[in-house]
């Protein structure tokens, strides 16, 4: 039994449909009969790739002028799902998908549900499923609110894949007055310059934690993710010690990674850790601790100091 | 400049979860402030010093009127806490914990700023922040990795997946801070005793004007229908590096045509 509509929210990454929309499309049409999109802002340019990818109608506000867009998509949104009815309306757990989709259920007083990677149905209820303990155990949760089904679905849970469908039909979401709660603005658009791949999408990631010792080792994670044409990432606790950013975060409160091989070095793997890369295709671990938890899920592991290890690596692959 | 600060505290991550028997979180043990909510109470500190008046209160949510966690932020300098105890709450979902959390701020008299982490790091739903600022009718800039009031307005570089955004928003609002956005401090030993005399105001949902009838499992509005044990992951070789380690990575890589 299929539900006959489901609406997927487009996150927009430089002009472009971004892939972890094109995932959760893809999902979608198992589910229901028609799957249309909805953006914050013009759909100029998505129209084609959305259809392509199985959305036979895009539902856009057009430019929203420099405002944050959580509290106006989520009020237009809250206002259409009056009269569209979709049973379920689908986010990815992006910055802009979090903030509209927790707009959107205090709007219309129903649950959301977050950090999924999976939705299968029961009958005509949708139940989601989401890691918890760090990933150790998975629980199923089904909707029981009516309709629309609020979920948040994380990175990597679905493989994109066209349907092969003509350029998706352009609506009108129409804005509504949001008062106060609209009135937050932004002013400038920062782009770090990142010269790779971007971290959850790049199929090398060399992650960095804390048996690197220092910040200024970290130099050593970013030399060897650009010999490898990967995206350096790294460990909550030097995110937390302030080392690097936060964009690089791998973890149950960072990204999810599943990229073809995950060098983790100098990470012990902390549950919240591993919730973020242990769908990696292969993972090589080096480690002083030999009792270290990411030795249970490594392919390869080094029982070994990064200092040590790291630069003779760099060293064989520069001399390749 | 008056700041309020949404703290959660939760079960020690060293310790490993569990879940009862109605697949709800086990948190009858000690509960500790969440670390991720230490970078709030360390930011509304500093912003309330840097305008030279006003106060933290903290507002928090937990079972058995537990106060270990809070009295860990008390202890960094908040002023006082409103916490919300009541069994009604026991499978609460992220909307029921913004609902409750917003009555209690509404409890504060006179607040300029709400500050909460961007997720906790038990539930990490990630949208409790933002369901608060709706439910208040606020405007709120989520993921913020630097935090500015000046001119009865808050300055926020907001994290984006291409860098961050520069965003400004009048007072009253709702920000949420990413780990790492400060340096929290150590309580000192004069801060951890005087936490001990600071006012906790412990209320009930019914306190809050809120029906308990519509909160916990009864207003969830969704079920656990199962919980299994993920698929495990096999371990592969390890071996102890002889100083020839990084051949055998060059190999390992080879072998999957990365190279």
């Amino acid at each position: 039994m299929a539900l006959s509509k489901i609406w997927v929210h487009v996150e927009v990454n430089e002009g472009a449909v971004a892939p972890i929309t094109l995932e959760i499309l893809a999902k979608a049409r198992t589910l229901a009969d028609t799957v249309e999109a909805f953006v914050g802002g013009s759909a100029d340019g998505l129209a084609e790739t959305l259809g392509a990818h199985g959305a036979s109608k895009v539902w856009a506000t057009g430019d929203l002028g420099g405002v944050l867009q959580g509290a106006h998509v989520g009020a237009a949104l809250a206002a259409a799902v009056g009269t569209e009815a979709p049973d379920a309306v689908f986010f990815g757990t992006t910055y802009d998908g979090r903030d509209i989709a927790a707009r959107l259920s205090v709007k219309i007083d129903k649950p959301v549900i977050s950090n999924n990677v999976d939705v299968e149905l029961d009958g005509d209820a949708l139940v989601v499923s989401a890691p918890v303990f760090g990933g150790t155990q998975i629980v199923k949760t089904k909707f029981v609110a009516g309709s629309p089904a609020i979920a948040l679905f994380r990175p990597k849970s679905f493989v994109a894949e066209e349907a092969g469908g003509g350029a998706a039909e352009v609506a009108e979401l129409a804005t509504v007055d949001t008062g106060a709660a609209g009135a937050a603005q932004v002013l400038d658009r920062h782009v770090e310059e990142t010269s790779g791949p971007k971290l959850d999408e790049a199929p090398v990631v060399v992650a960095g934690g804390r048996g690197l010792g220092e910040a200024d080792k970290f130099g050593m994670i970013e030399e060897l993710a650009k010999l490898l044409k990967g995206a350096p990432g790294a460990s909550r606790a030097i995110v937390d010690a302030g080392w690097v950013p936060y964009a690089l975060q791998v973890g149950q409160t960072g990204k999810v990674v599943k990229p073809t091989v995950y060098i983790a070095a100098g990470i012990s793997g902390a549950t919240q850790h591993m919730v973020g890369m242990k769908g990696s295709k292969n993972i090589i671990a080096i480690n002083k601790d030999p009792e270290a938890p990411i030795f249970g899920v490594a392919d390869l592991g080094i029982v070994g100091d990064v200092h040590k290890v790291l630069p003779k690596l760099i060293e064989a692959l520069k001399a390749r | 400049m008056n700041v309020v600060v949404c703290v959660k505290q939760i079960p020690d991550p060293a310790d490993p979860g569990a879940l009862n028997p109605d697949h709800t979180l086990k948190r009858d043990g000690k509960l500790i402030l969440d670390e991720s909510d230490t970078y709030g109470v360390e930011m509304a500190l500093q912003l309330v010093d840097k305008a030279g008046e006003g106060e933290v209160t903290l507002v928090s949510m937990a079972p058995n009127g537990e106060v270990a966690g809070l009295r860990q932020a008390l202890a960094m300098g908040a002023a006082k806490a409103v916490l919300v105890s009541d069994d009604a709450l026991a499978g609460a979902g992220a909307l029921d914990t913004a609902k409750v959390l917003a009555a209690a701020i509404g409890r504060v008299d006179g607040y300029d700023l709400v500050i909460a982490g961007v997720e906790s790091s038990d539930g990490y739903t990630g949208v409790v922040p933002e369901q608060i600022a709706a439910v208040l009718d606020l405007p709120s800039v989520g993921f913020a990795k630097s935090v500015d009031v000046a001119d009865g307005q808050v300055q926020v570089q907001r994290q984006t997946e291409a860098g961050y955004d520069q965003v400004t928003s009048p007072l009253p609002a709702v920000v949420s801070v990413t780990a790492g956005v400060v340096e929290p401090r150590y309580p000192s030993f004069k801060g951890i005793m005087a936490a001990k005399s600071k006012p906790v105001d412990t209320v009930t949902v019914a306190d809050l004007g809120i029906d308990s009838g519509i909160v916990g499992w009864s207003g969830a509005g969704q079920e656990i229908v199962d919980v299994a044990a993920a698929p495990e992951r096999e371990a592969g070789e390890v071996i102890e590096d002889d100083g020839e380690a990084h051949v055998k990575i060059v190999e390992f890589l080879d072998g999957l045509k990365v190279l």
